[in-house]
């Protein structure tokens, strides 16, 4: 069976409802939330990658390697924040972080 | 004359506006200096006129300006010189120039003198303004002015709870008097189409048998707007019913009682029934409704002075039953006797005020009779004076107030109908009272055992000479002026003497029926009078127990007196309780429940209901935001890629 575009779709579609998921299910730590985030960019560069090579547009890979950046950045100070967050509050609970509650 | 004439009523405004706008930089003693020199240049100026008035024939009007020309109503500013006017400026300016002369004396140690000095000098240009009136409508301008200036010097002591009170008080009665006064002036306009005095008077003998539509009833239309005026002059004279806020006008400094509630504007209301007696005359029942109030203010008020400690609210009682009897003259078409009581009256009544008013600043602001006792020796000027104000006010002969009471008591004999047998009786009972309070006071204050402390007793010294040459001046006037004017205003030369300021017709004319009077009625009042006095010496000085036993004995009827016929009690029932009640009412539950629960506070509340429901959105989880925008974003793409 050759492995065609669809089934990378379908991966990418997996990984970001997984990621998406893990992002609003979690309700224990914030790292979690980063960690579904970084999956979701994942998806989405698996799929610049394979519409790249479906299209033969290297733009595509480009972008992924663009995106592969922001997010490496993103993360840093992601859990940049997180330290500062923890030694502030003393806990990264999700529970916890409610201080906009209405 | 008629440059004299505007000065008369001009130079009290002038002053006042100096002594009232620049009284801060010009100082005390020269707001006292201008004002007492305009007053008494006024008092020379106002003599002068007086002669110039009784020189002429018929009224003079001195045309000041245009005031309102609107539709069919035209109203000039203008001063109306007839004998009656006259008469008026002849007092307000003598009283008000002796009342301005002795406050600098009595409010020597006051701080707020040139707004004192300025009130009174505006009183006078009030008066003056009332008494020169030329029509309906500068007649309220007049009466109003007066009745402000009533209110601000009876508040002058402002600081006091019970001044603001009593200022409050007299501002709101009068001004049901006044609404009275200003529903007769819109039903004369209704009748004659105009206010202006002389077409008025001119058309009123034709206005007889006109009636006119009031509250659903046919009523005669010339007797209801004189009931309708009267009720202004009820309140404005302090008659029964609309009295009560005389006797708490006492509050004000002594001078004010003296020239304002005693001399002058208390008896605006004489004037002018006297001034509209062209319209009274063919009024039969209104007549008689001011004949009977007259004689009933009259009894009623002295006998509630006979049971009052406080020495000026006895004056003040003593001054409300007097108007009465100038009213019930007036009733009885005797409108010169209740001018020429008015005018002896203001004599003595401002006398004997400013005497007790020389008292109370001897007893360093005592005015409880209880407390005072023995004083002749420390201040025998002030008794002298005081004498002298009894007399004439009890009617003893050869005093101002014998002649003018004996005139207006004659005439009410004279004239033969029931109301005027009804006041006569009334008024030589009243007689009998009026000359035992005089005594009562007199003995109480001056005689007996002192009941005053060492400390008081200490300080009582005789008035400076500032306060009792005006009281002199006062004095001759209260034994000679009735003396001298029994002739002009009630004797054989009235006639001349009034010319046409006062119409009388021939069938009303009591004050010539008086003339053929004879007997003992003549000299029942002085036998009335000297009956009260002797009983005030028998109860207050040879048997000093006999008005305990008797209050004792007749309590009710005692404290029936001492609380003043329960008209403040009634009225604090009947109008004040329901007032509040209707004000609390109205208040909680129609502005707070109703106004406020479904207008603002209501909006308020619901928006707030609603944030609160709407806030409860914002959970603050991370998770939930992101679920909202997972959905969002669903929703959104859905939307775009369903096909349509």
């Amino acid at each position: 069976m050759a492995i065609g575009l669809a089934h990378y779709l379908a991966v990418a579609a997996i990984l970001f409802t997984t990621g998406v998921f893990g992002i609003f299910l979690n309700r224990k730590n914030v790292i979690i939330i980063m960690m579904s985030i970084e999956l979701m960019l994942l998806a989405v560069n698996i799929n610049f990658v394979a519409f790249s090579v479906v299209l033969h547009d290297l733009a595509g890979q480009i972008f992924a390697m663009f995106v592969l950046t922001v997010a490496a950045a993103e993360s840093a100070i992601g859990l940049a924040i997180l330290v500062v967050y923890f030694r502030n509050r003393g806990t990264i609970e999700v529970e916890d972080i409610h201080m906009m509650r209405g | 004359m008629a440059i004299a004439a505007a000065l008369v009523v001009f130079l009290p405004l002038l002053a006042a506006a100096i002594a009232g706008f620049f009284g801060r930089t010009i100082g005390d003693r020269f707001s006292q200096v201008v004002t007492c020199g305009a007053l008494l240049a006024a008092m020379a100026l106002g003599i002068l006129v007086f002669r110039g008035i009784l020189a002429q024939s018929g009224p003079q009007v001195v045309p000041i300006a245009n005031w309102i020309t609107a539709g069919g109503v035209d109203v000039d500013w203008s001063l109306r010189l007839d004998t009656l006017s006259g008469v008026m400026i002849l007092v307000v300016t003598t009283v008000s120039a002796m009342v301005h002369i002795y406050s600098i004396g009595y409010m020597a140690h006051d701080p707020g003198i040139p707004r004192f000095m300025s009130y009174l000098s505006l009183f006078t240009f009030f008066m003056l303004m009332l008494v020169t009136a030329n029509n309906f409508v500068q007649l309220f301008f007049g009466w109003e002015g007066v009745g402000l200036c009533s209110y601000l010097l009876i508040g002058f002591w402002y600081d006091r709870p019970s001044a603001d009170a009593a200022a409050i008080k007299a501002f709101i009665v009068n001004r049901v008097g006044d609404f009275g006064f200003a529903l007769g002036i819109f039903a004369v306009f209704v009748i004659f189409g105009s206010l202006d005095f002389d077409t008025v008077f001119g058309k009123a003998p034709a206005a007889v048998n006109t009636v006119m539509n009031f509250l659903g009833w046919q009523v005669p239309a010339l007797t209801l707007a004189c009931i309708l005026l009267f009720v202004g002059a009820m309140g404005k004279s302090a008659q029964i019913g609309l009295h009560t806020w005389l006797p708490d006008a006492m509050e004000g400094p002594t001078p004010v009682s003296a020239l304002i509630h005693a001399a002058t504007m208390v008896t605006a209301g004489v004037y002018m029934v006297a001034r509209l007696s062209p319209m009274f005359e063919y009024a039969p029942s209104a007549l008689a409704f001011v004949g009977v109030i007259g004689g009933t203010t009259a009894v009623f008020a002295a006998s509630v002075g006979m049971a009052q400690n406080d020495i000026k609210r006895v004056i003040a009682y003593s001054t409300c039953s007097q108007l009465g009897y100038m009213f019930f003259a007036a009733g009885v078409s005797a409108y010169a006797a209740a001018m020429f009581h008015l005018f002896t009256h203001a004599f003595f009544k401002a006398l004997l005020f400013l005497a007790a008013g020389s008292v109370i600043h001897a007893m360093s602001g005592e005015q409880d009779m209880r407390r005072m006792g023995g004083l002749w020796r420390k201040i025998p000027i002030t008794y002298a004076i005081m004498w002298i104000g009894s007399l004439s006010l009890a009617g003893i002969p050869f005093f101002s107030g014998f002649y003018s009471k004996d005139s207006i008591l004659n005439a009410a004999w004279a004239s033969g109908t029931a109301v005027g047998r009804y006041s006569y009786t009334l008024g030589v009972f009243t007689a009998f009272l009026t000359a035992f309070y005089s005594w009562r006071l007199l003995i109480m204050t001056f005689h007996g055992k002192t009941h005053a402390d060492e400390e008081t007793l200490h300080h009582v010294h005789e008035s400076p000479w500032v306060m009792l040459a005006p009281l002199f001046v006062l004095a001759a006037g209260a034994i000679v002026a009735g003396y001298l004017a029994e002739e002009y205003f009630v004797g054989a030369g009235r006639g001349e003497f009034w010319q046409h300021a006062i119409l009388v017709l021939p069938a009303h004319d009591s004050l010539a029926k008086a003339e053929s009077l004879t007997g003992v009625i003549l000299f029942l009042p002085l036998i009335a009078g000297v009956l009260g006095i002797a009983t005030a010496y028998l109860c207050y000085s040879i048997e000093p127990d006999i008005p305990a036993r008797l209050a004792m004995q007749y309590r009710a009827l005692y404290l029936f007196l001492l609380n003043k016929w329960y008209f403040d009690e009634l009225y604090d029932r009947l109008f004040v309780r329901t007032a509040f009640t209707l004000g609390d009412g109205l208040w909680k539950t129609g502005d707070g429940t109703i106004i406020d629960g479904f207008g603002p506070d209501g909006i308020a509340a619901a928006t707030r209901e609603l944030a609160r429901e709407a806030s409860r959105l914002q959970t603050g989880y991370v998770y939930h935001y992101a679920f909202a925008m997972l959905i969002g974003v669903v929703a959104l793409v859905t939307w775009y890629l369903l096909p349509r």
